[in-house]
């Protein structure tokens, strides 16, 4: 996936366990507007399968889901649906 | 709106109903503006008035002029052996706030008449009925009609459960039963007696049913009646249809004001329902 996607928020979620991780997202989500990227930092691997799937059953579309160095994943999401 | 208007207390003790689709950060919102009546803190307004708490409903007021009695507790969970004695709002905002302190209680130590009904209801969104007598029944059926509030309604005697939503224009209380039946031709719970959880059962129901209410999710217990037999097992459910006849919201109504009848208790059986 490239690199060049342009992203309208992030928020830095490391420390956070599921299922925070994904509600923080959403929580985040929900102030977006339709078609708006939000861009996750997350330290706790299993975030990394958990938040995608979740967010995919709400409807909503993930871009990218990708070790970023030896700690820290980026979730990158673009808001599909209220 | 959103996540900086939560606090992280807040995202933890909600996190598993703010997961759901139907509720999310915005659900949470309209449940945390919310403020729901329970009238009663007995055994429906107990656990109705518990759930109501805990998932963050914002004001929770709670109207009873009673004290606790020893009698109460096998299903009045909102009140402890310790409490007996107590006036039951108090014994009922202190559990409340010890389930969650997000909650404003408002204490209504008062019996509910004609004359302080509709300036109690009328600054909530949505009434729970958990009133164990005739005269408050129809007292807070009336009132909520003439409101225009939706009314979660309960009823349970013995082994048996009634629960509707009455929504203004879609038929009350007085569709069904008209009018009171006469003092004495049905049992109170201390005559004829009830099983603790059974309340516990329909108050939890009157619960997710508010709370769909402030929502606005999935289908609300309206123009339906859900029946329990405890004892059979049995759940049944019967359409409610509104009455052009009611005396209170039907085409010509009788009733413009509240009424105060005497003092009595139990479950009425409306015939068109006892045929079922």
């Amino acid at each position: 996936m490239s690199i060049d996607i342009q992203v309208d928020r992030e928020i830095n979620l490391k420390g956070e366990v599921c299922p925070y991780t994904f509600v923080k997202s959403k929580l985040a989500l929900e102030e977006m507007e339709v078609g708006q990227v939000l861009r996750v930092i997350v330290d706790h691997e299993p975030a990394v399968t958990n938040v995608p799937r979740s967010m995919e059953n709400e409807g909503q579309a993930v871009l990218r889901a990708a070790k970023l160095n030896d700690t820290d994943w980026e979730i990158v999401l673009r808001k599909e649906t209220e | 709106m959103g996540m900086s208007a939560f606090s992280d207390e807040q995202i933890q003790r909600y996190s598993r109903q703010i997961i759901l689709k139907e509720v999310g950060g915005k659900g949470q919102r309209k449940l945390l503006n919310a403020q729901v009546l329970v009238i009663g803190a007995g055994g429906l307004g107990s656990p109705a008035a518990v759930y109501l708490a805990a998932a963050g409903v914002g004001t929770v007021g709670i109207v009873d002029f009673d004290r606790v009695d020893m009698s109460n507790l096998h299903r009045q969970i909102l009140h402890h052996t310790e409490d007996v004695g107590r006036l039951k709002v108090e014994s009922a905002a202190e559990t409340l706030l010890r389930y969650n302190p997000d909650v404003t209680v408002v204490r209504h130590q008062e019996p509910l008449t004609s004359h302080n009904a509709m300036s109690i209801i009328s600054p909530y969104d949505v009434v729970v009925n958990g009133a164990d007598n005739f005269p408050t029944r129809y007292l807070v059926n009336d009132a909520c009609y003439l409101l225009g509030k939706p009314l979660v309604d309960g009823c349970i005697l013995m082994f048996d459960a009634q629960a509707t939503v009455f929504v203004p224009g879609k038929g009350c209380y007085r569709c069904l039963y008209p009018a009171p039946p006469p003092p004495g031709l049905v049992p109170s719970c201390a005559e004829a007696g009830v099983l603790g959880a059974l309340p516990g059962l329909i108050g939890c129901l009157q619960a997710i049913e508010t709370v769909k209410l402030i929502l606005g999710i999935g289908e609300p217990l309206v123009s339906r009646m859900l029946l329990y037999d405890a004892l059979a097992a049995d759940f049944r459910q019967v359409k409610l249809r509104r009455d052009p006849a009611c005396p209170l919201c039907g085409d010509s109504p009788t009733i413009r004001e509240l009424i105060d009848y005497e003092e009595f208790c139990g479950v009425p059986i409306p015939a068109a329902l006892a045929e079922h």
